[in-house]
């Protein structure tokens, strides 16, 4: 029973909220919208369990003194702190002027910029050693590449501002993100999309069990 | 050491530094470049510019600080086009470490065009629960968003007065860099509310929504800072995407020519190991 109520459950309301897609009757979409409702608290949840988690994993990675764990001591703290914070300040604690919005805008958001903008760095290293050109595909794709990267900023059209507009870097990387790009990235999506139908069906069906326990 | 050998073993520093410096520069020494208006960008300005005067959007900003310079100033020149257009804004925001930034963002075009907060843009802050929140929204969007970021009564608003769900809307404009967004929007709004969807995108995502583009299922795209540079273009400004144009074009030639050279490199080592 264990396993059997679940795979009941899962099929129910997997079944119900397909329906509820197609019949806009209230016997329908009063429950479907208490089901969604019902998510999003869930979710919610997930947080809180998330936090706690993330707090009993951290606090015995330092106990234990494991390798990196003067770094958790900043995480534990990060976390301790935003979490006091946000509720000395209550209700409103995401307003304009609070103190939990400074720390948002001081330390928060200009880490999470610094993370992303080392991208740019780590990238032009990359390309200087790890693209490398040895089969036709390679090179296939380093020309569409380097046609799309310069076709996309303004200099790509500066560069080849002497030729007739359909020849410009800025056509070409027009044409090439147009056909052959959104094609193959049609199919890859259409690919895709049959692949979660099919997943979902046998979610309901009780074929994909691994949600329950890790097993198949 | 033969060059080959010192060019293989060269310090990747030398090129941080370089791209640290073609980045720089230009910003403090712009340099003037050509911006031209792609069908893209053009689609989303015209959807914009169709609303009726006065109308009430949904702008839905979904990326974090990550995303900051290529979706943040898609979000000002937004903001802007609708408060010209004397349209009101209200804003969500499904990333959880967004509401702070897109906040920002929002009370600062607000002030900087004299509009009142709450009668003519609202934020409703975070809400978590993914694709669920946006589902939800379908029913009832003050339901779903009981508090504003500053957890004030969303009904008490007078913006929010006569807003139910996405039909309250004449268009939904997403801004986003990833999961939760654009196309969860998409999959699980413009279908089944039928809603008008424009969309503002990081230029890493900009090419899975072509599709949409195509299929009628998105009415209008920015694609990363240039495509929010395009758009700046478009609304006669010259904002933070114009200017990032420019370090944004040298880095990218930069990048090309490191593909380049390290090829060469290659090529040049298989033929000396050859001789």
């Amino acid at each position: 029973m264990k396993r059997e109520i679940p795979l009941m459950a899962t099929a129910v309301i997997g079944i119900f909220m397909i329906l509820s897609f197609f019949v806009p009757h209230q016997l329908v979409s009063v429950p479907a919208d208490f089901l969604q409702t019902s998510a999003v608290i869930v979710v919610a949840f997930g947080y809180v369990l998330g936090g706690a988690n993330a707090l009993r994993i951290n606090f015995d990675a330092i106990y234990k003194r494991r390798e990196g764990w003067p770094y958790k001591i900043v995480l534990v703290a990060g976390l301790l702190t935003m979490v006091t914070v946000g509720a000395i300040e209550g209700r409103g604690f995401q307003g304009e002027h609070t103190r939990f919005t400074w720390i948002y805008n001081s330390v928060y958001s200009p880490m999470q910029s610094t993370m992303f903008a080392l991208l740019a760095f780590y990238i032009a290293s990359a390309a200087f050693r790890a693209f490398r050109i040895r089969t036709l595909e390679a090179a296939l794709l380093a020309v569409a590449a380097l046609i799309v990267m310069i076709g996309r900023v303004p200099i790509g059209d500066w560069l080849t501002h002497a030729l007739p507009a359909p020849y410009r870097l800025s056509a070409l990387q027009e044409w090439i993100m147009d056909n052959p790009q959104n094609s193959a990235k049609r199919a890859i999506l259409i690919g895709a999309a049959l692949g979660v139908m099919a997943t979902g069906l046998r979610v309901i069906l009780g074929l994909e069990r691994s949600y329950l326990s890790g097993e198949d | 050491m033969s060059l080959v050998k010192r060019l293989e073993t060269f310090d990747r520093r030398w090129i941080f530094l370089t791209v640290g410096l073609l980045v720089l520069l230009p910003l403090i020494w712009p340099v003037p470049l050509p911006i031209t208006v792609g069908p893209r960008a053009q689609k989303f300005y015209d959807a914009i510019e169709a609303l009726p005067e006065g109308s009430t959007v949904l702008l839905a900003c979904d990326y974090d600080p990550g995303a900051k310079p290529e979706l943040v100033p898609m979000t000002r020149s937004v903001l802007r086009h609708l408060f010209a257009r004397h349209c009101k804004a209200i804003i969500t925001c499904l990333w959880n470490g967004g509401p702070g930034l897109v906040d920002q963002t929002v009370r600062e075009v607000g002030r900087e065009q004299g509009k009142v907060y709450g009668v003519d843009y609202v934020d409703l802050g975070y809400k978590a629960g993914y694709e669920a929140v946006m589902v939800l929204m379908g029913q009832s969007i003050p339901n779903t968003f009981p508090t504003d970021q500053s957890g004030g009564v969303t009904t008490s608003y007078p913006i929010m007065q006569g807003i139910r769900n996405y039909s309250s809307f004449p268009i939904l404009i997403s801004i986003s860099a990833g999961y939760p967004g654009t196309k969860e929007y998409v999959q699980q709004v413009e279908g089944r509310f039928h809603i008008k969807i424009i969309a503002g995108v990081t230029a890493v995502s900009a090419p899975e929504f072509y599709a949409y583009l195509q299929s009628g299922q998105l009415q209008g795209l920015l694609g990363g800072m240039a495509g929010a540079a395009e758009y700046e273009k478009l609304r006669g400004e010259s904002g933070a995407a114009t200017r990032g144009m420019v370090p944004q074009s040298f880095a990218h030639v930069f990048i090309a020519f490191c593909i380049l050279a390290g090829n060469a490199v290659q090529w040049l080592k298989r033929r000396e190991k050859s001789a």
